[in-house]
């Protein structure tokens, strides 16, 4: 009872702004889906309009194959999760649970029955008879979530609901909300600005940028394999060069930059080059390629990795974050070392998509 | 305390504090003792008060009985003295005056707080505050001339073909009431506005989102948001109804007499203000009844009311 959904050239406009600009994607029934992007990017704008608060300027959403164009949100077969979550605080956490079917004519007995079972799904026993006010974030959380399931939706909307919650509470809810997607088989799409909650619970992640669509891939290619330098810089940190590709060939190729010319992989149109930190290696002696000679500004230990700031000749910081394996030696600042990179790991891209990507 | 202290200094603090009392205590309170005293007194003759006839009783009270008349309540006739037929009919009509004006602003209310686009509030408030600017006795006089029998309400509906022969509109109760909604209709309106104001939008949504429709909405959430409101307006617009004076005096028909009528004629026309001042003890006891009444049956505490 889970469905998909397709995008097809969609765009919002909100006056002459452009709030979603023709997104396409195909969702799959079954997965979790999310979309991740700054705040103002549209990604909430695109779960209205699944939901059906706000209608599409341009092209078509279908749900289960069937086009919702003009159906209001309560005939859709929707069920959202707000940012603030909107529990009922004038009802107690039953009714709340079981809204959805009084709505729907269920007997009360039976409506009381479903919303234990649901309680249950969501390990919050005992709650049923207490208010709103008294649960904690947490609680409320899980509240909401069986609110929504409770009307059997084919498709659940989550927007931004960890974000309230403090950073442990958050982490616990992430492995739980895939817990119950995957119990449920039910269609999840998540919204969310944090790209550590999109990796990590999400099938596929879908970035986006100023109402566009970047990149639509699994985390781990998201994270390894970015098509652009937003998608490269938005989720994960990077070290970037401004330069010019030079002698281009199996895609890979030569940049000239001013800190020197390095080889890097070029997947797609030029543009600058992007190295994560992590791949940065931390050598006393000048590597083959790719190496720069540096002097270290500042060190940094954060117990599971080793922060180095570095600056080179002509002036350039680079970040390198080294893995505390339990024996490396940590370098003092004011050292002259130098720093390189594989050129597997290193990747020229263009700045984000074009319209209509 | 301490705060305004050193924020005024002594001389202001003390100052505002006696302000209040003086008011509180001397113009409020006093005043109010000395009326509930002397409605227990009998009405003599000036040169026998403070004699051997002077003495505390009910008698003022009991004044309201006696006198009986025939009483058709909606096709239901009994006896009833005729006071207690006055009194009973200021309490029910104030309680139809308060339905009236919560039937009128409650979509009104949601119309404001919930579907107009902000820019547009100021105005439509300024168009609902500008009657205000026009004094209650003028606003009464207007209705009145709406009201009679050769006014603009019945030259329309006759033009327009919906009635052919005039209809006596200032006849029992229904000027006062119609005056009465429109003179406090605002003062429901307002504390619904706000309640309604702080309720979350998002909550709307999440019930149209759990397939309710608009009714279920507004019965299961919207409305039970609203209720300290609607409480707290309620209890305006009811007191301030079963007390209205003006009101009544300038639109009343000889059939619609008013609680408050009665007690002005015992006081001023009567000239005996011990029984006017028991009956206006009566009148604000029962309506204090009534509103607790009906706080209990709507399940309202008055720490809700005074939010």
């Amino acid at each position: 009872m889970s469905a998909g959904i397709d995008l097809d050239n969609v765009c919002c406009d909100f006056g002459k702004f452009r709030a979603v600009d023709h997104v396409n994607v195909n969702i799959q029934p079954g997965e979790f889906f999310s979309f991740l992007g700054p705040s103002g990017c549209g990604k909430t704008t695109i779960l209205r309009m699944i939901s059906g608060f706000t209608e599409p300027t341009e092209g078509v959403i279908r749900i289960g194959g069937k086009d919702v164009r003009g159906q209001r949100p309560n005939q859709r077969p929707t069920a959202l999760i707000f940012q603030n979550l909107a529990l009922f605080p004038l009802m107690p956490i039953w009714e709340n649970i079981a809204f959805g079917l009084e709505v729907r004519g269920v007997p009360k007995a039976k409506r009381r029955e479903r919303a234990e079972e649901l309680l249950a799904l969501v390990d919050l026993h005992d709650s049923a008879d207490k208010m709103v006010s008294q649960l904690s974030g947490g609680q409320k959380q899980r509240v909401a979530i069986a609110r929504a399931l409770a009307v059997e939706p084919a498709v659940m909307l989550l927007d931004e609901p960890l974000s309230a919650l403090d950073l442990k509470l958050r982490q616990h809810m992430r492995a739980e909300l895939r817990a119950i997607q995957k119990r449920t088989g039910v269609t999840f799409i998540y919204i969310t600005h944090d790209q550590g909650e999109a990796l990590a619970m999400s099938d596929r992640v879908g970035v986006m940028s100023q109402g566009r669509l970047q990149q639509v891939a699994n985390p781990r290619d998201i994270y390894n394999n970015p098509v652009n330098g937003f998608v490269a810089s938005f989720v994960g940190e990077n070290n970037i060069f401004a330069g010019d590709v030079q002698n281009a060939a199996d895609g890979m190729a030569s940049f000239a930059t001013s800190t020197g010319t390095f080889r890097a992989r070029l997947p797609g149109a030029a543009g600058k080059l992007y190295v994560r930190p992590e791949h940065m290696i931390l050598q006393s002696t000048p590597g083959a390629e790719n190496s720069v000679p540096v002097t270290l500004t500042e060190v940094a230990f954060e117990g599971n990795f080793i922060s180095v700031h570095a600056v080179t000749d002509s002036g350039k910081t680079m970040v390198a974050e080294l893995r505390n394996d339990g024996s490396a030696t940590i370098p003092a600042a004011g050292t002259q070392m130098h720093m390189a990179f594989d050129a597997r790991n290193a990747a020229i891209l263009p700045d984000s998509a074009t319209a209509g990507a | 305390m301490n705060d305004l202290l050193r924020r005024y200094g002594k001389g202001l603090t003390w100052t505002f504090i006696g302000l209040t009392f003086f008011w509180l205590i001397i113009l409020v309170v006093l005043p109010d003792f000395k009326l509930l005293e002397s409605s227990f007194r009998p009405y003599l003759p000036v040169t026998e008060v403070g004699g051997p006839k002077d003495v505390y009783s009910f008698g003022n009270y009991l004044q309201i009985f006696g006198n009986e008349v025939d009483f058709n309540f909606f096709g239901l006739h009994f006896p009833l003295a005729a006071r207690i037929k006055v009194f009973v009919l200021t309490i029910f009509y104030s309680g139809v005056v308060t339905l009236i004006t919560f039937i009128l602003a409650y979509p009104l209310s949601f119309y404001l707080a919930k579907v107009v686009s902000p820019k547009s509030l100021p105005t439509l408030f300024l168009l609902l505050f500008v009657p205000l600017w026009v004094s209650e006795v003028l606003r009464s006089f207007a209705w009145y001339i709406i009201l009679t029998l050769k006014g603009p309400l019945n030259v329309f509906l006759m033009t327009i073909g919906v009635i052919s022969k005039e209809i006596r509109w200032i006849d029992g109760y229904s000027p006062v009431v119609v005056t009465l909604v429109y003179a406090y209709v605002l003062f429901m309106l307002f504390p619904l506005y706000n309640a309604m104001q702080s309720l979350d939008s998002n909550q709307i949504e999440a019930a149209d989102d759990l397939g309710a429709p608009w009714w279920r909405i507004h019965w299961r959430v919207i409305l039970p948001h609203a209720k300290p409101g609607i409480a707290s307006g309620a209890v305006m617009v009811f007191m301030l109804s079963a007390g209205s004076l003006l009101v009544p005096a300038i639109i009343n028909s000889t059939t619609g007499n008013w609680f408050t009528q009665t007690i002005q004629g015992i006081m001023l026309e009567g000239q005996d203000w011990n029984a006017g001042a028991a009956f206006a003890f009566m009148l604000l006891l029962f309506c204090t009844i009534a509103v607790s009444v009906a706080m209990r049956v709507f399940r309202v505490s008055l720490s809700d009311i005074a939010k």
